[in-house]
């Protein structure tokens, strides 16, 4: 009996794919090529912060650390990368704030033109960026406010709100109204309420959206240098540096962006992997 | 009191001349009602009949538009939820997910900053027997303990009154008899007032001490499930609380203790004591159970009432009993239900037959044949427009 068991053939358990002589060799040039294809610019901007670089940053001229160790003794990268920074940092801030309170409104409370307001939200996102920033500067110029950081900041939040209003909206509109009931059944008072169960609930929307935010504003270059004056951002620099050469700074702080990011999405993968196993492990 | 401490018994809860309406149309119509300290209430009634919107209006949840709320005699109709000694058990139990089930447990003690939360809790997850997952989040249980945790997170507050929203619902059969005869347990134990909604007859009657059967808007009949059940006052209560055999005629003779109505030419006499009228065009009744199947013509007494012959249309067998379908010329179909007991006649579909029963079974009600709606129709132009603008809204809102 036992022995049988032992010897029957194992189940399988998977179906069989069809497979077929072209797939064999063409997916995986295909995925290849296409990995290929999206990783070259980051590799190349990634190996040529290590260039020992004159003046333009295009032949390879011998390896160096000098970038990375010396990355603000080049031309205003540094402080137009803080400005970019200041700017996410800022709008990002009122953005998602703003945009979290229009979403519950939109999806909680019934109001007057409330269908309406949901609709003209996703103008921003429709409209060509290049109109947005003419737009926006048109207007700056009519109300005499002088650009500056404060105009960019304006612009970002304004064009940033309609994502975080998607996002956190989607959110609002999955948590139960019965949680908000028990909260309040439950002695809670409407702060209490909002703080321990809608705002904890609605945690993850919010961080999805301020993360999208940030990363909106801070490679925004249409709408910014529309309304930006003389302010510089990181864009915008490597932008105007790009006629006379990018200096190998501006490679050194866009690596670093990018590992950051890539960093911070491997951090957040691998802990909850870890929390689910031992979740499993639990019960 | 208030949400200050923890009630040391339940309070009674008293509702007058509680009215709500959602626009254009009214979900309580008028309902006045007292359930004493202490005491296990259902409310019964299909859905849409607002025995659910009563809960929430109770509970703080809705704002009435007229009446009166009172609790343990204090007029809680302006606070607000949070306020309110009331705590719920809701439908779909709205646990936090983001809390382990301790902490569901403890909130609201921590709201009402009452000392030592944490043991208060974990000695109500104790009368659950669920104190061994405090530490789980609430996705990891299962429905039942679930709504054992739902139910635990209610009574630690101690609140004077506890309402359950159908907490029962979502579990299978098995599970809801046990916790029926748990929640039963708790009840008595912690001595709350309880104001159960349900729209499960079986579930009020076994569970609660006073059944108010409610339909569309209004209580139709209050009181003990065995008296509900044995002398119903309407059509509704009748059909809803259980299978009833219901004949209407007009009375032709009344007696010093019963009386007859005819039926098409039969004769059903129903004692006085057990008829809600005595007189005019009535309706009786008489339970399925209560009847007895014959294959011969059953002799004539004064203590029987005999309809036949008919013909069995229909056997269905269900275990402990089996369910026959009877036409009888002129009288309709007739239920009946057979205990399975190896006495008795069986006979198979097309079969003639008589039914009778004893006189003390049968039963008068008040009320005539139900009668299309109770509420007038709100059709004058103001709600209508009102309704269109509603379900606009509604329409516009859900892209």
């Amino acid at each position: 009996m036992l022995a049988e068991a032992i010897t029957a053939p194992q189940p399988r358990n998977r179906r069989q794919l069809p497979s077929f002589g072209l797939g064999k060799w063409l997916l995986p040039l295909y995925t290849t090529l296409a990995l290929l294809f999206l990783l070259i610019p980051i590799a190349y901007t990634f190996v040529f912060s290590f260039n020992d670089s004159v003046k333009s940053n295009i032949s390879w001229r011998g390896f160096t650390f000098d970038n990375w160790t010396g990355v603000c003794k080049a031309q205003d990268v540094c402080e137009a990368f803080g400005n970019s920074i200041l700017i996410a940092f800022v709008a990002t801030v009122a953005a998602t704030t703003l945009g979290t309170m229009i979403a519950i409104a939109l999806v909680r409370y019934r109001f007057r033109f409330r269908s309406s307001i949901s609709l003209l939200l996703f103008l921003p996102m429709a409209t060509p960026e290049v109109v947005l920033g003419a737009g926006l500067a048109a207007q700056f110029l009519g109300a005499g406010i002088p650009k500056g950081l404060g105009t960019i900041i304006i612009a970002h939040t304004m064009f940033c709100i309609s994502f975080v209003v998607v996002t956190v909206k989607a959110r609002v509109s999955s948590i139960d109204p019965a949680l908000e009931e028990a909260g309040r059944d439950l002695y809670g008072s409407p702060a209490q309420v909002f703080w321990r169960i809608t705002f904890p609930l609605l945690l993850p929307g919010i961080v999805a959206a301020a993360l999208l935010s940030f990363a909106l504003s801070f490679d925004d270059f249409i709408i910014t240098n529309f309304n930006s004056g003389a302010a510089t951002t990181f864009p915008k620099f490597v932008y105007v540096a790009a006629s006379r050469g990018i200096p190998a700074e501006a490679n050194v702080i866009a690596s670093a962006v990018f590992i950051l990011a890539i960093t911070l999405v491997i951090t957040t993968q691998v802990s909850s992997t870890l929390r689910a196993r031992r979740l499993a492990a639990k019960s | 009191m208030a949400a200050g401490g923890f009630a040391e018994a339940g309070a009674d809860l008293e509702l007058v001349g509680l009215q709500k309406r959602f626009p254009g149309f009214t979900a309580i119509e008028e309902l006045n009602l007292t359930i004493p300290a202490g005491s296990f209430f259902a409310l019964l009634g299909p859905s849409g009949c607002g025995k659910t919107t009563t809960l929430r209006l109770v509970a703080g949840l809705e704002e009435v538009t007229a009446g009166r709320i009172l609790i343990g005699g204090k007029d809680v109709t302006s606070t607000k939820a949070y306020q309110r000694p009331v705590n719920t058990v809701f439908q779909s139990y709205a646990l936090f997910p983001h809390m382990s089930i301790i902490d569901n447990v403890a909130f609201g003690l921590r709201r009402r900053k009452i000392d030592d939360a944490m043991g208060k809790a974990h000695e109500a997850l104790r009368l659950v027997e669920l104190d061994h997952l405090a530490a789980r989040k609430p996705s990891q249980l299962s429905g039942g303990q679930q709504q054992r945790v739902a139910l635990a997170r209610a009574i630690v507050n101690r609140p004077a009154l506890l309402l359950l929203d159908e907490p029962l619902g979502a579990l299978d059969l098995k599970l809801r008899r046990q916790m029926q005869l748990e929640l039963k347990s708790v009840q008595e134990e912690v001595g709350l007032t309880f104001l159960h909604v349900t729209h499960d007859q079986e579930e009020a009657m076994t569970m609660a001490d006073t059944v108010a059967v409610m339909n569309k808007g209004r209580i139709e009949q209050l009181g003990a499930p065995a008296v509900l059940y044995e002398l119903p006052r309407t059509v509704f209560v009748a059909n809803f609380l259980g299978q009833s055999n219901l004949f209407s005629g007009q009375v032709v003779a009344e007696n010093p203790d019963s009386i007859s109505v005819d039926i098409d030419g039969t004769r059903i006499v129903v004692p006085k004591a057990r008829a809600h009228r005595t007189s005019g065009h009535i309706t009786v009744g008489v339970r399925p159970e209560k009847l007895i199947l014959a294959r011969e013509a059953p002799v004539e007494s004064a203590d029987n009432n005999i309809l036949g012959p008919g013909r069995v249309i229909d056997v269905s067998f269900s275990g402990v009993s089996t369910q026959y379908l009877i036409q009888i010329p002129l009288v309709g179909t007739i239920v009946l239900f057979a205990q399975n007991m190896g006495t008795g006649p069986i006979v198979g579909e097309g079969a003639e037959v008589w039914v009778s029963w004893h006189v003390e079974h049968g039963f008068g009600l008040d009320d005539e044949v139900e009668t299309g709606s109770r509420f007038p129709a709100d059709t004058d132009t103001a709600t209508l427009a009102l309704q269109k603008r509603h379900a606009l809204m509604s329409e516009l809102g859900e892209d």
